[in-house]
């Protein structure tokens, strides 16, 4: 059954007369939604160098705010409103767009050179051998510290470290008068937010959001060890405020010289080491997202891809652009403008060989083996049936996550006990589930 | 007086607006009222059928449900109470003559011209976080510990934030109501001996009932719907702290894309306003009677 | 006179006065101040006030990364279109209710205000179904009704309001000699109403460019305005302070001077019939 309301188009007739001049818009005219981040901010600003290879094909730019974009275009390609030619689309979304058929499959240039792509990240955006999106950039997350306070204290970080050594050394470096915290994590609801770092967590501790048969673990031991672990550690050591920071406000903190430790995306690695933004820049240590001795590490996989939804007229033009976007050459290109350190990272091995990117990203080495050592298709110690490390590639998801992630944030202010904590993102896990259909 | 011709005229002035109102309003509550009747989830397409209640039955025993309920009712009422007795307060102090009184109003009346997204952001991250915030600061100047508003209070830091956005706006109308308070009747009274709190009490505050209430129904209106400054806060949180109907609502709908039961806490949403303004117009419309 | 402020008495409101003043503005003027920081100086404790190194360079990225004027255009073209759509449509409706009022006016207004209260995000996809069955999405045209749509209840009560105070004899004295329907509008009415029309003109422009729900979802590109233009600045991934201080500096400078120049205009006219 097809919801549409007929009844009103004739009333279009009065509006339609208005809109004359939009739709004489020029056919080859791209419209391109996109994120806000520093990467793509970089990319529209090279527009020109597209459109004087590709003349006919004009860009138009959406750039908006993750969390807006992505409600942007989730409502748009489901509604098929057609606003967008090409969308800016996370890992999460491939897999279950392309399943529902709203995704263009993408043919590429002979020179495109798929096999370049990191196969963890072409992994997640492949069904049935066919590509859905092209990777813009990849990120995984490390532990990023302070290399003067860690030898002030005596303390050496290994490249591999385990959670207990994080949490030892995040208690010892707290020195909460001068303000200076051992570990700054993520506290803000989201499934974008905490969740992201929780989920990636409770991984390395060994529990997991679903069993092989759909049914929630929240009551598992392992999340009760996950979650206590964390609470105790952020009581201890981290930030005030700490359940309503994300990205940004540890990214703050940590450039100010306020945190010892931070985990977080690698992408961050290039904001801390560049003495423009940070005054901590000359004294940044990069390891491994820590494990607990179980094979697996808590780093989550990330990339942000282009695709073009199926509702597109523009086919031809969207995947030239798409092809110019994620290419080598866009990469030598961005390096020609604004240095190899700012080149878009994670996505293609040939990079990652590249001796002069080696050389001005000091931070290349670890953020390739975190990508590598995140396997979406295994996340966890046990078998579970979904893809995704630090999130489940499921449509309802993003909802559950971020109910979850509200509970785990009251647990960490205080609000509620851990087992509470637990207890509710248990009862609401499986009441979400059910509803749909599990 | 009204002439068989004027009625006539009357109707017909009048009705492009009720017309296009009635549309407005039935159309979009027909469509939300029929999704809310229908399992109908965006990211599932195909799969649409009728459910009868179910949707109505997910979203009212949401555990979130009566905290939200709770949470808007204290939002508005909070943010009512720190406008009103503010507005009154800062009208009184604006109607007195003192030097540069002109830029203090505007100075005074200039957050109702900020947008709400721009407003939360900047509270939240300039004002109220714990570390770099100049609370923060102020509170450490002072060798006493920061207070970890959005954590802590995080209902209470939302009803300051938006109150800060709607002052101006009580404080204009009520200072319009008090600049057309007759002077004579004040003069008398403190010729007779009547104190300033007495005067204020007798006089001026029955003056201003009308101005009063004309400001609580407006606001009521806006603020039953307050959204932009929850998203960008706490996204709700702690748990379901700061959660109100419409952040719920906008879970469903822009999270799960679960369009039934969004339009099921819409419906909800519709007859609990309703609710609110009966009572309110009940409560304070006597005050509105020409 | 009890009324003629001593020295001491004004001086005392005027410490008073200020302090309220400042504090109040204060998020704004610290908005102000972080737009010419650097983005590390911005995030620096302790906060620094005026003595830092003023720089223009946000503004210039903002300018060089955003087509400011588009959506700056689109906010003015969209917040005084509805307006002006709202009030052509809301005057005569007002004028009606206030000068021949039924039993049923008061029921009417109440109707009237109380569609304001069901969520947009509630009927987001039906409209949103609509405006694409239509093709109108990310259309001015589209933003201009939706606008005026919302903010129609609010015109019509405080146009009514102020209609209300117009006393009634003087209409009676034009009817008594003669004057037509017409007449009676241009001659009699219009030079009394046109404060009250200013007046909610003035505050529908501000509730309009502030509105950030519909203005985000109906749009792509073209239509874009202001509130667009800031979502693209506020990030939860990449500092951005400083940018997103000049970037909200920029959206609200337009509103703000105007409220400021027309203060005057709006106080007058937002008696929503308080004044009796």
């Amino acid at each position: 059954m097809t919801i549409r309301i007929r009844g009103l188009a004739t009333g279009g007739l009065l509006t339609g007369a208005l809109l004359a001049t939009t739709s004489l818009a020029s056919a080859e005219t791209l419209t391109i939604a996109t994120v806000n981040n520093g990467d793509m901010i970089r990319m529209q600003k090279l527009t020109d160098d597209f459109t004087a290879k590709n003349p006919g094909i004009e860009l138009e730019w959406v750039t908006l705010e993750e969390n807006v974009l992505r409600q942007r275009v989730t409502t748009d390609i489901a509604t098929k409103g057609g606003q967008y030619d090409v969308m800016t689309i996370g890992t999460y979304e491939v897999p279950i767009w392309a399943k529902l058929g709203w995704l263009h499959e993408l043919s590429m240039p002979a020179d495109y050179d798929v096999d370049d792509l990191l196969p963890s990240i072409r992994d997640g955006l492949t069904a049935d051998g066919k590509l859905y999106a092209a990777p813009f950039y990849g990120e995984s997350s490390m532990v990023m510290y302070r290399t003067d306070l860690f030898e002030a204290a005596g303390l050496d970080m290994p490249d591999a470290p385990t959670w207990d050594f994080v949490a030892d050394a995040a208690r010892k470096l707290t020195d909460k008068d001068n303000e200076l915290y051992g570990i700054c994590l993520r506290g803000k609801a989201g499934w974008g937010e905490n969740m992201a770092f929780l989920s990636a967590a409770a991984n390395s501790f060994g529990a997991k959001w679903f069993d092989m048969d759909w049914n929630a673990q929240f009551d598992s031991p392992e999340w009760n060890e996950t979650l206590t672990f964390y609470v105790n550690l952020m009581n201890d050591a981290g930030p005030p405020g700490a359940s309503s920071n994300g990205f940004n406000e540890n990214l703050a903190l940590f450039q100010t010289g306020k945190c010892a430790m931070w985990i977080d995306a690698t992408v961050a690695a290039s904001f801390v080491s560049n003495p423009d933004d940070s005054q901590v820049a000359d004294s940044v240590g990069f390891a491994l997202a820590p494990d607990n001795g179980l094979g697996k590490r808590g780093n989550w996989l990330w990339a942000w891809t282009l695709g073009i939804p199926a509702s597109s007229e523009k086919v031809e033009a969207a995947e030239k652009f798409i092809a110019w976007a994620t290419s080598k050459a866009y990469l030598e290109l961005v390096a020609e403008n604004e240095g190899w350190a700012n080149v878009p990272p994670g996505t293609r091995t040939s990079l990652y060989e590249n001796p002069k990117y080696q050389e001005a990203a000091p931070f290349a080495a670890m953020t390739l083996s975190s990508i590598q050592a995140a396997d979406p298709k295994n996340p966890t110690v046990d078998e579970v049936p979904y893809v995704g490390v630090q999130f489940v590639a499921i449509p309802e998801f993003q909802g559950i996550g971020t109910a979850v992630g509200q509970q785990f944030s009251a647990a960490l202010a205080g609000q509620i006990t851990v087992e509470q904590a637990l207890a509710n993102a248990q009862t609401l896990t499986e009441r979400e589930m059910k509803r749909a259909g599990y | 007086m009204a002439t068989l011709h004027t009625k006539a005229a009357a109707r017909a002035m009048m009705s492009p607006a009720v017309i296009l109102l009635l549309i407005w309003m039935a159309v979009p509550l027909a469509m939300t009222l029929y999704f809310s009747f229908l399992r109908y989830n965006l990211l599932m397409p195909g799969m649409e059928e009728y459910t009868g209640f179910l949707n109505y039955e997910f979203f009212l025993t949401d555990p979130a449900f009566p905290i939200a309920l709770a949470n808007t009712l204290m939002l508005v009422g909070g943010v009512l109470l720190i406008t009103v007795v503010g507005g009154v307060f800062l009208a009184i102090l604006l109607d007195q003559p003192f030097w540069g009184q002109g830029i203090v109003r505007l100075l005074a009346i200039a957050p109702f011209f900020v947008m709400p997204t721009v407003s939360a952001l900047v509270w939240k991250n300039m004002l109220m976080h714990p570390v770099n915030g100049l609370f923060a600061w102020i509170a450490r100047s002072f060798g006493a510990e920061p207070v970890d508003w959005l954590s802590s209070m995080p209902l209470f830091s939302i009803i300051i934030i938006v109150a800060w956005a709607w002052l101006p706006f009580a404080t204009l109308i009520i200072l319009t109501a008090l600049q057309s308070l007759d002077s004579d009747q004040k003069e008398a009274a403190e010729m007779d001996g009547a104190g300033p709190v007495s005067i204020f009490l007798h006089i001026t505050l029955p003056h201003l009932a009308r101005a009063l209430t004309v400001v609580i129904l407006i606001e009521t209106i806006f603020l039953l719907s307050v959204f932009a400054e929850i998203l960008v806060t706490t996204s709700g949180g702690p748990g379901n702290a700061s959660t109100n109907i419409a952040y719920l609502i906008y879970t469903q709908a822009l999270l799960q894309f679960d369009v039934g039961t969004a339009s099921a806490g819409g419906v909800v949403a519709v007859i609990l306003a309703n609710i609110v303004a009966i009572f309110l117009i009940r409560m304070i419309g006597k005050n509105l009677e020409t | 006179m009890s009324r003629t402020a001593t020295p001491q008495r004004k001086a005392l409101f005027t410490l008073i006065g200020w302090t309220i003043g400042l504090v109040l503005f204060f998020p704004i003027l610290w908005t102000i101040l972080t737009s010419f920081k650097t983005e590390v100086e911005a995030v620096t404790t302790p906060p620094t006030f005026f003595f830092f190194d003023w720089t223009f360079e946000n503004y210039l990225a903002v300018q060089e990364r955003s087509n400011y004027f588009l959506h700056a255009m689109n906010s003015v073209i969209i917040s005084v279109g509805s307006t002006a759509l709202g009030l052509l449509i809301a005057v005569p409706a007002a004028w009606a209710m206030a000068f021949s009022p039924t039993k049923r006016t008061k029921d009417i207004l109440m109707w009237m205000l109380s569609t304001k209260m069901l969520p947009p995000v509630g009927v987001l996809v039906p409209i949103y179904l609509i405006a694409r069955d239509w093709g109108v999405l990310d259309t001015r045209i589209a933003l201009v009704v939706v606008l005026m749509m919302i903010n129609l209840p609010i015109i019509v009560w405080m146009l009514y309001t102020y209609f209300k105070e117009i006393p009634g004899d003087i209409l009676e004295a034009a009817r008594m000699d003669g004057a037509s329907l017409r007449q009676e509008i241009v001659s009699v009415l219009a030079p009394m109403a046109v404060p009250g029309i200013a007046s909610t003109l003035l505050l529908n422009i501000i509730l309009a460019w502030n509105e950030a729900f519909w203005t985000l979802n109906l749009t792509a590109a073209k239509a874009a305005p202001l509130t667009a233009f800031i979502a693209s600045y506020s990030s939860p991934e990449g500092l951005f302070w400083a940018k997103l201080s000049a970037a909200s500096t920029m959206a609200i400078a337009p509103i703000l001077v105007m409220g400021w120049f027309s203060q005057k205009q709006l106080v007058r006219g937002l008696t929503f019939g308080a004044v009796k």
